[in-house]
């Protein structure tokens, strides 16, 4: 029992990562062609059919790119900056329930890694931890355009991670439970978490955004005004590593907007779809509908990028602090109110 | 550590439990013995990770995302933050006077003392088995802080309030002179 127990993990653990992975890779071309489309281009087109092999081109020229360790940097640091970045990335996944439990080969099978009771918290504290590659990457270059990327990157997630614990805060009045399991199903069918709470939703995307370090918000390497920010000295499968972490931030941020606000692999007519199909093919169109909703939001975080242009640093901080902080508040104030009006009616 | 019914599980943990200790112990050396302060904070990072896992093993999983959230994601953050900004080297670190060494030998040495008599004095037969092991999970522990410990858990808060207004207070230009 036990062992077979770590064998489904296991197995589970290793199909997400290569989903991970393989939707990181296609989520640069993916950015590509958004981008080309936005702008009336074609983008890349050489390599494949519609550009496809274009992420193992990248990935086979960042492989064999010569490796730049300058001479005035702390060698371990430099190292360890990307490796954490990629590493602290890919934590996120675990909590994340992609689908309803199946049912395999005469087996019950959850489609979460582990469900903890405190899981929302540990996606904050996992995105907490995300500002450690850039911040040590970009001290241990020992340029000041790298340290000044750092810094801002470390005072932005701070910032912004405020705004969102107290959004979500209001979210969890709603659904009086910490657990991704419990949260997604509660949102059974239409009753997604959006509905009640639109104000909250807008903050966190915003915040994700942030937490991201996507356009508007990718102060860290504004190239204008910083060459590359945190990632200036960095050259060849570090540099990709970076890249890399980012896009992966990217599509755990979708995900766990997804199932937070949108329902997971909740949709509407999903009973009689299960009853249609059985336990086996039933799950298998909710995680269709998950991954729809994922690439959905990867999407928005593209046409966001392709079409807004970057905030100056001081307008970053005052959106922050005097705008999101107060209107979190608000909103959870609100919530509050709600629900405890609702229940002595 | 849990109080399982099976002996093996127990002697899992106690091993577990010693390996983290010895982490810890190692890390928290490591904070005081490296000369780089970036590498003391980075240590001191390793240290509070290990916390986070002894209260894991204790089946205090709120306190451990908590202290994962606070100390390592927000607390170090800012440690890490402004001692990159500091530029502290190993060659521009000040030589300190023999009078603060010896300051803080004896204070270290007070410390020491203090803390072995306390160990001493200790009844070690009090800790047992807590009568509600789940006690840390966090639909418990928000119980127990909104009904019994109400009034401290209302004036910790308060204490966190008032220390902010008085960091906004500190970090807020003077309007008279304005040359904040």
């Amino acid at each position: 029992m036990e062992l077979a127990f770590l064998f489904e993990k296991l197995i589970l653990v290793t199909v997400l990562f290569v989903l991970t992975l393989s939707i990181a890779a296609y989520s640069t071309w993916l950015e590509r062609k958004v981008a080309a489309w936005l702008q009336d281009r074609v983008g890349p087109n050489r390599a494949g059919i519609f550009g496809l092999l274009q992420p193992l081109a990248d990935g086979g020229k960042m492989f064999f790119k010569e490796e730049i360790i300058p001479s005035g940097s702390n060698k371990w640091l430099f190292i360890a900056g990307p490796s954490l970045a990629l590493l602290v990335s890919f934590l996120g996944t675990a909590v994340i329930p992609f689908g309803q439990n199946i049912e395999l080969f005469g087996k019950t099978v959850p489609l979460q890694v582990t469900d903890i009771n405190v899981g929302i918290l540990y996606i904050f504290g996992v995105v907490s931890l995300g500002v450690y590659g850039i911040m040590i990457g970009g001290w241990a270059s020992n340029n000041k355009y790298s340290l000044m990327g750092a810094v801002r990157g470390a005072s932005q997630n701070i910032s912004y991670e405020i705004a969102m614990g107290l959004s979500i805060i209001a979210l969890l009045l709603v659904t009086n439970t910490l657990s991704f399991k419990e949260i997604a199903e509660q949102q059974h069918s239409w009753h997604w978490n959006v509905i009640y709470q639109p104000l909250g939703f807008l903050i966190f995307i915003i915040c994700a955004f942030a937490e991201t370090n996507r356009v508007p918000f990718d102060l860290p390497e504004c190239e204008t005004e910083l060459i590359g920010g945190y990632n200036t000295e960095y050259s060849a499968f570090k540099m990709g590593a970076y890249m890399f972490a980012e896009y992966i931030n990217m599509f755990v941020s979708s995900a766990v907007m997804a199932v937070l606000y949108f329902g997971g692999y909740n949709y509407p007519g999903m009973d009689a779809v299960n009853s249609l199909l059985g336990p086996t093919w039933g799950p298998v169109i909710g995680v269709a509908v998950m991954f729809i909703k994922i690439i959905a939001f990867i999407f928005f975080f593209m046409w966001v990028r392709w079409t807004i242009p970057r905030f100056r640093y001081d307008q970053l901080m005052d959106l922050g602090w005097k705008i999101l902080i107060p209107l979190a508040i608000a909103n959870i104030v609100i919530t509050a109110i709600v629900i405890t009006v609702v229940d002595k009616l | 550590m849990r109080f399982n019914q099976k002996g093996n599980t127990v002697a899992y943990d106690m091993s577990l439990f010693y390996f983290v200790a010895f982490l810890t112990i190692l890390f928290s050396l490591l904070v005081i013995f490296t000369k780089n302060p970036v590498y003391s904070v980075l240590s001191l990072i390793a240290t509070f990770f290990t916390f986070t896992i002894h209260y894991i093993l204790l089946n205090a999983q709120f306190l451990a995302v908590v202290n994962f959230i606070v100390y390592m994601g927000a607390i170090m953050v800012l440690f890490l933050f402004v001692l990159m900004l500091m530029n502290l080297n190993e060659e521009t670190e000040p030589m300190k006077s023999n009078l603060i060494k010896i300051i803080g030998v004896i204070a270290g040495v007070t410390l020491l003392v203090t803390l072995v008599g306390s160990i001493h004095a200790l009844q070690t037969t009090g800790v047992s088995a807590t009568p509600n092991s789940e006690i840390g999970l966090v639909e418990n522990l928000g119980k127990v802080l909104f009904s019994e410990f109400l009034l401290p858990f209302e004036l910790s808060s308060l204490l966190l309030l008032s220390a902010m207004v008085g960091a906004v207070l500190l970090a807020k230009k003077d309007k008279r002179t304005n040359n904040g």
